[in-house]
């Protein structure tokens, strides 16, 4: 009986995430309030409280948000089993997609008309990662806090002018998290 | 051992990218178009593009293009099994911690000081990607400069935060342009 349970719940996590994952533009911010929806809100598989934990665990753990929220849900519903479950349902569609996509792509590449529609995409890209940028980077400077905004400056200065592998700058500031949580407990600012 | 090289720049990827969405954008740059030359940067801006209109993370979106590119389906599978393994290992892990503790405090902390240097390097990144734009590989001087790209790029910043279109149209919007100039002209 409870074999049988648990088999229905990884066939419904399964074809849950594959349809989040498959008709969920915008991103892995996205993607996880969806995913408190359908688990919180509709199945009541997770508790509310203990989600969104878990969505902080996602969200700040390296790696797409999207696949980390899959592996925090398919890990709390049902172990190892869960996550690979759910990871496949996630990473399935991309896959298949992109997979098409980059055929097409080769082919195409050398006709005109798409070449310069990918051109003048390149142009809209740009606008849309310089308008993303502002909108992350506003918080930063408002909240005045002479670290972060060091952080910021030093970081861009290292990476656009001196070209430094961005492995070693993440590497630097997140030494400079566990420092600064250590010593004066960051919640304070907050 | 194109598997294996594929496998381990994907890794790095997965393991450094912090914050999500755009973060990535910068080490698969790095990894891709500088270190092992698996893609120019215009193609790098093409698959960001694509990865915008498709759903699913530019990290996996990127792994199954350039592993196709570079060796077929066994490549895509084994980039994109490099992209999430370090997710598998380090959420595992801070779930089972978190079940068990229920205290997120240092995590936190660390990501609230990774996250200004993450907004610099996705802006470090844009900026190559608009040079790309307004130069393509050229030198990059005042007359070498694409004007019309630099029209269709402050159209479509107008657009983007004057109004609330989707970023996907925005983008769509910008290509007609641009065929529509190269007509005319």
């Amino acid at each position: 009986m409870k074999e049988q349970n648990k088999k229905k719940i990884l066939l419904r996590l399964f074809l849950s995430t594959l349809y989040l994952s498959a008709f969920t533009f915008g991103g892995g911010y996205v993607i996880v309030t969806l995913m408190k929806k359908k688990f919180v809100d509709e199945c009541h598989w997770i508790e509310e409280n203990e989600m969104l934990d878990l969505v902080a665990i996602a969200q700040s753990s390296p790696g797409a948000i999207a696949v980390n929220g899959a592996i925090v849900v398919g890990y709390k519903l049902a172990g190892i089993a869960g996550t690979v479950t759910a990871i496949l349902g996630t990473v399935l569609p991309p896959f298949a997609i992109i997979t098409v996509i980059s055929v097409f792509y080769q082919a195409f590449q050398s006709n005109w008309l798409i070449s310069q529609l990918l051109e003048g995409m390149q142009a809209g890209v740009g606008a849309v990662i310089a308008s993303v940028t502002l909108d992350m980077g506003t918080p930063v400077i408002k909240e005045k806090d002479t670290l972060s905004i060091a952080i910021m400056a030093g970081a861009f200065i290292a990476a656009c002018f001196f070209e430094v592998n961005v492995i070693y700058i993440i590497i630097t500031c997140g030494l400079i998290g566990v420092i600064r949580t250590l010593t004066s407990g960051w919640r304070t600012k907050n | 051992m194109i598997y294996l090289q594929l496998f381990w720049s994907f890794i790095q990827i997965g393991m450094f990218s912090f914050g999500g969405g755009y973060a990535a954008m910068p080490l698969i740059q790095g990894q891709v178009v500088y270190t092992h030359e698996w893609l120019t940067m215009t193609e790098f801006t093409d698959l960001i593009t694509i990865s915008q209109m498709t759903p699913g993370p530019i990290a996996v979106n990127s792994a199954t293009f350039v592993g196709m590119k570079i060796a077929g389906i066994p490549g895509a599978v084994v980039a994109t099994l490099g992209c999430i393994l370090p997710s598998c290992i380090i959420v595992t892990i801070l779930a089972k911690l978190y079940l068990k503790y229920r205290n997120l405090d240092t995590l936190q902390g660390i990501l609230y000081s990774l996250r200004p240097a993450v907004v610099s390097m996705i802006a470090s990144a844009g900026v190559l990607i608009l040079v790309t734009a307004f130069w393509g590989s050229g030198i990059i001087n005042i007359d070498g400069i694409k004007w019309d790209m630099v029209l269709i790029f402050a159209i479509s910043v107008v657009l983007l935060r004057k109004t609330k279109w989707n970023p996907v149209f925005v983008m769509i919007l910008a290509g007609i342009l641009k065929i529509m100039i190269s007509i005319i002209t």
